[in-house]
């Protein structure tokens, strides 16, 4: 019997064991704050698991490195911040374009530009959907403490699988560098997905492009019996590169609707007291941790207030949050940017007059007092 | 075999415009690959973007083809999870030292065991004939119009510098000497660098006033000389060709394979 280990440790530290214990064989990046533990810890984890990590000459390099690894079979991570994550767009589309499982970490620091590398934001929501060039969709995940960091990441390297897509993980600087406790699952507990392998025989013609009927697109590893040819450009069922006007418009239309046709089971979230609840907080990342705070001690008092935790960013869950926000008269989002958040949110629920914004732009945590003074001015009432 | 069983007709007629020196390379290449006797299914070809880097998709081999400059950085990651296969990696000259210079000094530095194939028509090929850090001073391109004052690179000399352990270079011209380079290239165990002279009579041809792909095939052999040779003291314009380095360091997969053996033991 294996047995239940318990750490304390950071953010940080939480998704290296989670990647390691999801089947992580490769990762290679490049050092920025607030991400680098996950680079420190994995250079000392992987090679004693038999994986391999590379600690590149920049960001692109990071993510072209594991881009290409993952195609041999192995499952793939690399971690950044907003200067990294800004060098990844075009390789990023690269993996989505040529369905590369991976995974790309993004601890959010303030940005634009190098910004504010120690402190904590959460500015990289739409870059993270909206990133690299031309329609496309992806999954970006999230979350608010050790133990869904760790579950979370899980998730991640299951959806790359799944949806052979890149899967970014947004964890903010508060998240990352935050110490509390951890309980690693036993093995087993958690579902691992593994490479979806082509059962086509050697010498028979293998179509690298051609999705089964479920939309699923088995793999052959590169090196291996198959030899095929991958490319960014539009491509037809056997990688090569075509620009007939229905490969584009069919490729196309698979890699967005491989994604957004499945929003409800790539939706991962959180709910608190949302049953009767007139106030609604939707909030991710650090700034849930307030929210949840204010939250059960407005409960305590008997306030009807609630809290949606989102745990995928994207593809939006519209639907969850409309529904979830049906019976609320107020609907607050939480989060560490000019509103990013706020825009879905608004555009989701059936009346965005009631959707409030309740921020904090200035690299600081957004406290549960901010929160109550913010919903002091939305109620009217003055701080 | 035949040359038709390393080429997916599928992909024929290729894209390249008459007289393109990089068909030669693919020619060359293939020739390599033949009298290595290496199998096709342990052949990865990682390429960049540009004419050059449409080379892997007419070979029946594993190819990658990728972003522009980028190729080595997935080549590192190819090779790192099985060293066992053999990676060439056939680049632009803008492909491989303007874009992706970076990455090329840094993969040679490691000495991780591939090989670097620089097809250099010192010039833009793909985008319409723009200079290149290789087109050299005092050309002409379509954006240099009033003639280039950058200089260029030595990518023999650079290879050299950066540490890479084989290092040769070849033209068109001299297609049994460039088979044979790549041969040794391959063989190698370490980061290979073949230089190879090509030539874009369509741009670089045209704006230089070099004349259809004959006669630049006909310069190159005019303006270079075996490597230590005495035609090279008479002249130091001459360009040299052939083996400029062979060197043994460690090789960056085996030196990592002892990384996790290390690791394994301390744990
Ligand atoms: C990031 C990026 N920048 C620019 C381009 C446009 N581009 C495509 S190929 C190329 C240059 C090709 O020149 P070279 O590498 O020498 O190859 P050649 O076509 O001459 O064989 C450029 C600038 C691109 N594809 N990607
Ligand atoms: S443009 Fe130049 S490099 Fe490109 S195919 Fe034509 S001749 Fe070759
Ligand atoms: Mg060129």
């Amino acid at each position: 019997m294996n047995e239940k280990i318990i750490k304390f440790v950071q953010g940080n530290e939480a998704c290296v064991e989670a990647a390691i214990y999801a089947g992580l064989g490769f990762f290679a990046g490049y050092p920025i704050t607030p991400s680098t533990e996950i680079a420190e810890l994995l250079s000392v984890r992987l090679p004693q698991t038999g994986g391999k990590f590379l600690q590149m000459e920049d960001e692109i390099a990071s993510i072209c490195a594991i881009i290409g690894a993952s195609l041999t079979g192995n499952k793939v991570m690399t971690a950044t911040s907003g200067p990294g994550f800004s060098l990844m767009q075009e390789a990023l589309g690269y993996a989505v374009m040529a369905e590369i499982p991976c995974v790309i970490v993004n601890v959010q620091r303030g940005g634009p530009s190098t910004g504010n590398p120690t402190h904590v934001s959460q500015g990289d929501i739409n870059q993270a959907r909206w990133g690299t060039h031309g329609d496309h969709s992806i999954i970006v995940l999230t979350a608010s403490n050790h133990q869904d960091v760790f579950s979370i990441t899980v998730d991640a390297f299951n959806m790359a699988e799944m949806y052979r897509t890149p899967v970014i993980l947004l964890f903010d600087e508060v998240v990352a560098h935050l110490r509390e406790g951890l309980t690693i699952p036993e093995k087993g507990a958690l579902d691992i997905v593994d490479r979806l392998k082509t059962s086509v025989k050697r010498g028979v013609d293998f179509h690298p492009y051609l999705p089964r009927e479920d939309g699923r697109l088995p793999m052959s590893d590169f090196g291996g019996i198959h030899r095929y040819n991958v490319t960014g450009l539009f491509h037809d069922m056997w990688g090569f590169p075509s620009s007939d006007p229905k490969v584009v418009h069919g490729l196309l239309r698979h890699l967005v609707d491989k994604i957004e046709n499945n929003v409800y089971d790539i939706s991962r979230y959180k709910e608190y007291f949302l049953e009767d609840a007139r106030t609604i907080f939707v909030s991710y990342g650090s700034s849930a941790r307030s929210a949840l705070h204010v939250v059960k001690n407005r409960r305590a008092r008997g306030e009807r207030i609630g809290l949606l935790e989102l745990q995928t960013l994207w593809p939006f869950p519209a639907g969850i949050v409309r529904e979830k926000c049906s019976e609320a008269q107020c609907i607050i989002v939480v989060e560490m940017n000019m509103g990013q958040v706020l825009q879905q949110v608004k555009t989701a629920v059936d009346n965005p007059d009631k959707v409030f914004l309740a921020n904090r732009i200035d690299g600081e945590l957004i406290t549960p007092t901010d929160i109550r003074n913010i919903m002091r001015l939305i109620q009217g009432r003055g701080v | 075999m035949a040359i038709k069983d390393y080429i997916r007709e599928r992909f024929f007629p290729q894209m390249w415009c008459p007289g393109c020196g990089h068909g030669i390379i693919l020619n060359g290449l293939i020739k390599a690959v033949e009298e290595l006797g290496l199998n096709k299914n342990d052949i990865v070809m990682v390429s960049g973007i540009g004419c050059s880097a449409r080379i892997s998709g007419y070979l029946d081999f594993h190819t990658m083809h990728t972003l522009h400059g980028r190729a080595l950085a997935f080549a590192t990651g190819i090779k790192m999870s099985r060293p066992e296969l053999n990676v060439l990696v056939p680049m632009g000259d803008g492909d491989a030292l303007a874009i992706g210079g970076n990455h090329f000094i840094h993969a040679a530095r490691r000495n991780i065991d591939m090989t670097a194939i620089v097809m250099n028509n010192r010039v833009y090929g793909m985008t319409g004939g723009q200079y290149s850090p290789l087109s050299g001073y005092g050309t002409l391109a379509t954006t240099a119009p009033y003639t280039n004052i950058d200089h260029p690179f030595d990518v023999v000399d650079l290879a050299v510098a950066v540490g890479a352990t084989f290092v040769a270079r070849s033209t068109t011209y001299h297609i049994r000497q460039l088979t044979d380079l790549i041969k040794k290239a391959i063989t190698h165990k370490g980061f290979s660098v073949v230089e190879i002279l090509s030539q874009c009579p369509t741009y670089y041809g045209r704006k230089n006033k070099e004349g259809n792909a004959y006669e630049m095939m006909e310069l190159m052999k005019q303006t270079t000389t075996p490597v230590g040779s005495e035609a090279k003291k008479q002249n130091h314009d001459l360009i040299e060709t052939g083996v400029f380095v062979e060197t043994d360091k460690p090789e960056y997969c085996t030196e990592y394979d002892k990384i996790i053996e290390r690791a394994k033991k301390d744990n």
